[in-house]
């Protein structure tokens, strides 16, 4: 028995079109139907924000939502965070830092922390560090991922 | 599972009352969700309700009064620009629900329908007299929210019943509510304890209050005796002493992981002595 669902939707500024399964998380739908694999699957189930994106444009785990409530709706992800072959400065930043080791928590960390950066272009340390409770790391220790994200704001706060 | 957009609350609540299996409504899915993904509910219906007109809406009434859209986020009360200034320990109670991401979804009617004897913003929700309407097949009814808990993870709503919308009473000169939590770190934890106080002074005797308990019970309590302690006094010593003798005295708690009995009871005396101050002081303006 067939019940799938039409959505269309946009994705990265992209207008697309899907049929899912309405018990389909949009992390199923992302990674499985629109072959955008940046968010990852930790827990599946909210707690460790690795596939976190924005829903219009408020930051959100895209496990705890269907994919057939993106209807109408416009979603970020990590695959739109870069611009053509640039790198956004959390990207470069991340590296200088080596704010990441296994990456796995990453893409989340990153497109959390753009979203807050959009939000507020001048966070304290502490305005980092419960912006990401929601994103957890086991490798890094977080201190790197902190460090990097306050001299990324201060690098875009120049180029503004 | 069959996945229903009702344009109003009658034909939700009509969707839901002729459903013959597991039902669910969808807001901001935070616990349908995960109950889903664990197999623990694995709905037939699900109702997803932000396709009807003004439930993302927050709107402050003429009389004072504020009405909440079902499917207003966390996020969302938290970056308004006058509500945390009229109930700033409902807007804070919600707010330390989960994570940002969590906070972009999660709303106050879902953390009171989970049932959860220990979700921090119902405290807060009771303590303010916040009330819901219900509406159901036979039409729309006005409960207030420390009627509807029926016990973990069960509410007094009825087959084909959903909440439709949220009510918080003017805030009123001369007062002020708090919500404080135990828990044994500083983010993104299940309180071990929770207390939510409102009251209003004239001068400086408090004349209004209602305390509330969470997770000391199997739902969430209104204490009365603990209103009583501290209506007619300054929240001097002796009333703080009262209070806390009022708010230990209410308790009813399990022993698990989270704190034992004996902790449990002594904490709740202690945030009580602490929120009431807090809420004293923002009666005072201070």
């Amino acid at each position: 028995m067939s019940n799938k669902i039409h959505v269309s939707t946009k994705v990265n500024g992209d207008a697309v079109e899907f049929l899912c399964d309405p018990r389909e998380t949009l992390l199923d739908v992302l990674r499985d139907r629109l072959n955008l694999t940046g968010a990852k699957e930790g827990c599946g189930t909210g707690d460790c924000g690795a596939c976190s994106v924005t829903v219009d444009g408020r930051l959100i785990c895209s496990c705890l939502m269907l994919g057939a409530e993106a209807e109408g709706k416009e979603i970020g992800t990590i695959e739109g965070v870069a611009e053509g072959g640039e790198l956004h400065p959390l990207q470069r930043k991340f590296i200088e830092h080596a704010a990441l080791q296994c990456g796995v928590c990453t893409p989340g960390i990153l497109v959390a922390a753009k979203n807050l950066l959009e939000k507020n272009p001048d966070p304290t340390e502490e305005q980092v560090r419960y912006w990401l409770a929601g994103n957890l790391c086991r490798c890094t220790g977080y201190d790197k991922i902190i460090r990097a994200v306050l001299d990324a704001a201060e690098e875009m706060r120049g180029a503004a | 599972m069959k996945y229903h957009t009702p344009a109003s609350f009658a034909d939700a609540a009509a969707i839901a009352a002729s459903a013959s299996g597991v039902t669910r409504f969808l807001a901001g899915g935070t616990d349908v969700l995960v109950q889903m993904r664990s197999d623990i509910v694995m709905p037939d219906d699900l109702i997803d309700i932000k396709h009807i007109d003004g439930v993302k809406d927050i709107t402050q009434n003429a009389d004072g009064s504020w009405t909440l859209g079902v499917a207003v986020a966390g996020a969302e009360m938290s970056e308004h620009p006058t509500l945390g200034k009229d109930w700033p320990g409902l807007v804070e109670a919600t707010d330390l629900i989960g994570s940002t991401q969590v906070q972009g979804r999660a709303t106050l009617v879902g953390n009171l329908c989970n049932g959860s004897p220990a979700a921090d913003s119902v405290p807060a929700q009771v303590a303010a007299g916040v009330t819901m309407t219900v509406t159901g097949p036979n039409g729309d009814r006005v409960a207030a929210v420390e009627d509807l808990p029926a016990g973990p993870g069960r509410l007094n709503l009825e087959k084909g019943e959903v909440i439709s919308a949220v009510h918080i009473p003017a805030r009123g000169d001369n007062a002020g509510d708090a919500y404080l939590r135990f828990i044994p770190r500083t983010e993104m934890d299940i309180a071990v304890v929770g207390c939510g106080i409102s009251l209003r002074l004239d001068g400086d005797t408090i004349t209004e209050a209602r305390v509330s308990l969470g997770a000391v019970a199997p739902t969430v309590l209104l204490v009365e005796d603990c209103a009583k302690a501290i209506i007619g006094t300054t929240l001097d010593d002796a009333a703080l002493d009262a209070l806390a003798k009022a708010a230990e005295a209410a308790c009813n708690p399990i022993d698990d992981k989270r704190g034992t009995i004996e902790f449990r009871t002594d904490v709740a005396g202690v945030l009580a002595r602490r929120a009431a101050k807090i809420a004293y002081a923002r009666a005072k303006g201070e």
